[in-house]
């Protein structure tokens, strides 16, 4: 995905089909522009992110992957984001031992009603990932 | 796109067309199914949210399981947000291989079928849940109705009149309150609030907790000696703190049910001891001391949410000198202060000194349409209350004046506009385009400094009184109550809807509804069309024989399942039971997967979105494209 002299990272993002997927979609709706540089995939909840999910998805070459999570009393399912959370929080204190910037993983609470929100997390977590290059230099360290 | 995704694995048959969810788009998807005899499908178009159903449906008829079929939503989640090229064309082709991926795991599911319970709960009293509850008890079915306060009524019993008609709110709305209080399906609950709701779809338990009156409503004959005779004066809430009550107390003569109540915070003591005058007054016997709450405890199938509306509080004006200074008061002090039965008798009086004022200013958007200071959103009645009550002021005080400041007049609705126009034609209300800076007390009168933008003049009003046309906000303690039926609130805690246009009645919980204010600011008739509106719905699935679930919900593989338990207490809904190996109880479980993530040695999964879907999920999102693309994109860039 390198197009011209600039890096261009790849981001997998899990979101939560009740708020982050759902304000993903009203982006959309209203035609907010933001980076393609991300592909979502649909989960239930965030619980349902296992960590090892991010690990595989850093292995197959992801620079980036994002989480998104309905905001903290608004699970649809009462408590499975602050489960992600948790998991993801104790994920990143092991990722450096594993050569990855805890940076290139973002949890973040977006609901249903902030397609602008959403946009903005992707395009500030882009510009996050382009200064900090390409994942593979450090892993393959 | 349609050509790469042809070249992807597994893949059959890739087409392309432009409206996939219309009825000849569905039917090149049955005809596909049919000839190529399918085992899964992937529609690259919309968000599965808006249309997951459509070709599941639409797959199902062409004799194909319908959670074979699953949505690559290359619409809001990359057309509708990239510029076109070949970095959008790539992200489309990623989000598609990701779902057919998907889909290639995926299984022939059955919906699990589910009984459900047949009552109804409508929490709150006002129009909305009276509307609702009427709707529903005439369609057969019994309903509980919930309300906080001694009596159901609401916001709408404290209005004068109402817009455009200018009919009596009361005598409009107390036919209605005495219909729901005799109604044979109906079981009026007030002074009672919900506590405990669990469960889900068509099968909900709920807790109401009902407090204890002190009065017995089916002794209690209005005489009206005990509140003569109680030595406690409170603010009286009905008129907004605009009048006295007494600790035993009637909130309006219509009240329903039509009985005193006896306020406990109030109250000298409860013991004998202390006062008891209205005990020893009561001819009748109706007051009793020992009076216990109680606790019901139901099973409904569906609820509708009427939980209403409270006003933006006035403390929150300082710019207005709103609660220093008396004579600036709200919509709802004014509404009793044009009451007939009000605490002025239906003539208006300024709260400092009782005097009739003969000058008024309206203030409209009054912590509305404010992003920087209050409430970003229009509250959608004040305009057209503001022009009820400046005319009615003009028809009670023929020589007052009325001033109304206004940002814009949003009169959108049968006869709105013409009440308008009349009441700045034929009444002769001052309409003046700006906002007001400063409202300060000087001497008796109330300085109003503003700015007309027609004229750009600055303009100067000594008013005897100022109307505040509050901001509406949800009612407090919505929050949590939400937050006990998972269900959703925006961002200024308003009840959420499942789709803002097309499920405007549902909610994100299976069988909760709502009505009226709760879930954004509205007037009577759309507060009334929507609680029918909701009804209907509940009425729908108090009807159906069976409920169905999903079937996408989580699933032990028993042969690794190690009995070890950490996945029982990450279920929200109680779904596991852990018997030296785990068990999932298919109708309790929502789907989340929390436990599926949670499982150590990988016996549990969520039926259709197992791990190893996943990763093949991953990997086709961030697999390598093929070098004739990449060359192209070289170019291109």
């Amino acid at each position: 995905m390198v197009s011209g002299n600039g890096f261009e990272p790849r981001i997998v993002a899990f979101l939560c089909r009740w708020c982050s997927y759902a304000g993903a979609d009203l982006a959309g709706t209203s035609r907010i522009k933001y980076p393609p540089n991300i592909v979502p995939i649909r989960v239930p909840c965030s619980g349902r992110v296992d960590p090892q999910w991010v690990l595989d998805a850093f292995e197959r070459g992801a620079d980036g992957v994002l989480i998104g999570g309905c905001h903290p009393g608004d699970c649809h399912y009462v408590s499975g984001n602050y489960k992600a959370r948790r998991r993801i929080y104790l994920l990143k204190k092991i990722l450096p031992e594993l050569g990855i910037e805890p940076e290139r993983v973002r949890l973040e609470w977006v609901s249903a009603s902030e397609g602008q929100k959403f946009a903005q997390v992707v395009a500030v977590f882009v510009e996050e990932l382009r200064a900090l290059g390409p994942r593979s230099v450090t892993s393959d360290a | 796109m349609a050509e790469e995704l042809s070249r992807h694995p597994g893949v059959v048959y890739s087409t392309h067309y432009d409206y996939m969810c219309s009825d000849p788009g569905q039917e090149l998807l049955k005809k596909a199914i049919k000839e190529h005899r399918l085992n899964g499908v992937v529609v690259a178009a919309c968000s599965p949210s808006m249309h997951e159903a459509t070709f599941r449906t639409a797959g199902e008829e062409a004799g194909l399981n319908p959670y074979l079929v699953e949505c690559a939503n290359i619409r809001k989640h990359c057309s509708w947000v990239h510029d076109p090229g070949e970095e959008a064309t790539d992200k489309a082709i990623r989000i598609a291989k990701s779902l057919v991926e998907k889909v290639k795991g995926n299984v022939p599911l059955e919906p699990v079928e589910v009984p459900h319970k047949d009552k109804c709960l409508v929490v709150g009293g006002g129009i909305a849940g009276i509307q609702a509850a009427l709707d529903v008890a005439e369609a057969g079915f019994e309903v509980l109705l919930v309300e906080k306060s001694p009596t159901i009524g609401g916001h709408m019993a404290q209005l004068s009149e109402t817009f455009p008609t200018l009919d009596c709110s009361q005598c409009i709305l107390t036919p209605k309150m005495v219909e729901a209080a005799r109604h044979p399906r109906i079981r009026l609950l007030t002074y009672s609030e919900v506590e405990e709701v669990s469960g889900f779809l068509g099968n909900y338990h709920v807790r109401i907790r009902k407090k204890p009156t002190y009065v017995d409503p089916e002794k209690c004959n209005l005489c009206g000696d005990c509140e003569k005779v109680c030595p406690v004066r409170v603010p009286n809430e009905f008129d907004r703190g605009l009048s006295q009550r007494a600790a035993i107390y009637i909130p309006f003569p219509q009240a329903v049910p039509s009985s005193y109540t006896l306020d406990e915070q109030a109250c000298l003591g409860l013991e004998p001891l202390r006062c008891s005058e209205c005990a020893r007054a009561c001819e009748v016997g109706a007051i009793d001391y020992d009076m216990q709450e109680e606790i019901i405890e139901e099973d409904v199938g569906a609820i509708i949410v009427a939980t209403g509306f409270e006003l933006y509080p006035l403390e929150n004006m300082a710019e207005y000198g709103a609660s220093k200074v008396p004579d600036v008061i709200d919509g709802l002090e004014f509404e009793r202060l044009l009451s007939a039965s009000g605490p002025t008798g239906g003539e208006v009086r300024r709260p400092s000194d009782g005097k009739v004022p003969k000058s008024v200013v309206f203030i409209q958007c009054s912590g509305s349409r404010d992003p920087e200071l209050h409430k970003p959103y229009c509250s959608k009645i004040c305009c057209m209350y503001t022009a009820k009550h400046a005319l009615i002021y003009r028809h009670l005080v023929p020589d007052g004046k009325a001033y109304v400041f206004y940002i814009d007049i949003r009169a959108g609705g049968k006869g709105y506009e013409e009440f308008v126009t009349r009441a700045m034609e034929e009444d002769r209300i001052l309409y003046l385009r700006g906002k007001v800076a400063k409202v300060f007390r000087e001497g008796d009168k109330v300085v109003v400094w503003g700015v007309d933008t027609l004229t750009g003049k600055r303009v100067e009003v000594e008013a005897d009184l100022v109307v505040l046309a509050q901001a509406i906000v949800p009612s407090s303690g919505v929050t949590e109550f939400a937050q006990r039926l998972h269900m959703s609130l925006d961002e200024h805690g308003f009840l959420k809807e499942a789709h803002p246009k097309l499920r405007p009645l549902e909610t994100l919980a299976g069988g909760v509804f709502i009505a009226g204010a709760a879930q954004a600011p509205k007037d009577i008739p759309d507060t009334v069309a929507q609680a029918s509106g909701a009804a209907a719905k509940a009425v729908a699935l108090l009807s159906a024989p069976l409920l169905t679930h999903s079937p996408e919900v989580a699933a032990v593989d028993e042969e690794l399942c190690s009995g070890c338990g950490i996945c029982a207490p990450q279920c929200p809904y109680s779904a596991i039971t852990v018997d030296e190996v785990a068990q999932v109880n298919e109708i309790l479980c929502e789907g989340c997967g929390t436990c599926v993530a949670a499982c150590p040695s990988g016996a549990l999964t969520l039926r259709n979105l197992g791990d190893e879907q996943l990763e093949a999920m991953v990997e086709a999102a961030l697999e390598e494209l093929e070098p004739a693309r990449a060359a192209v994109e070289v170019k291109g860039g």
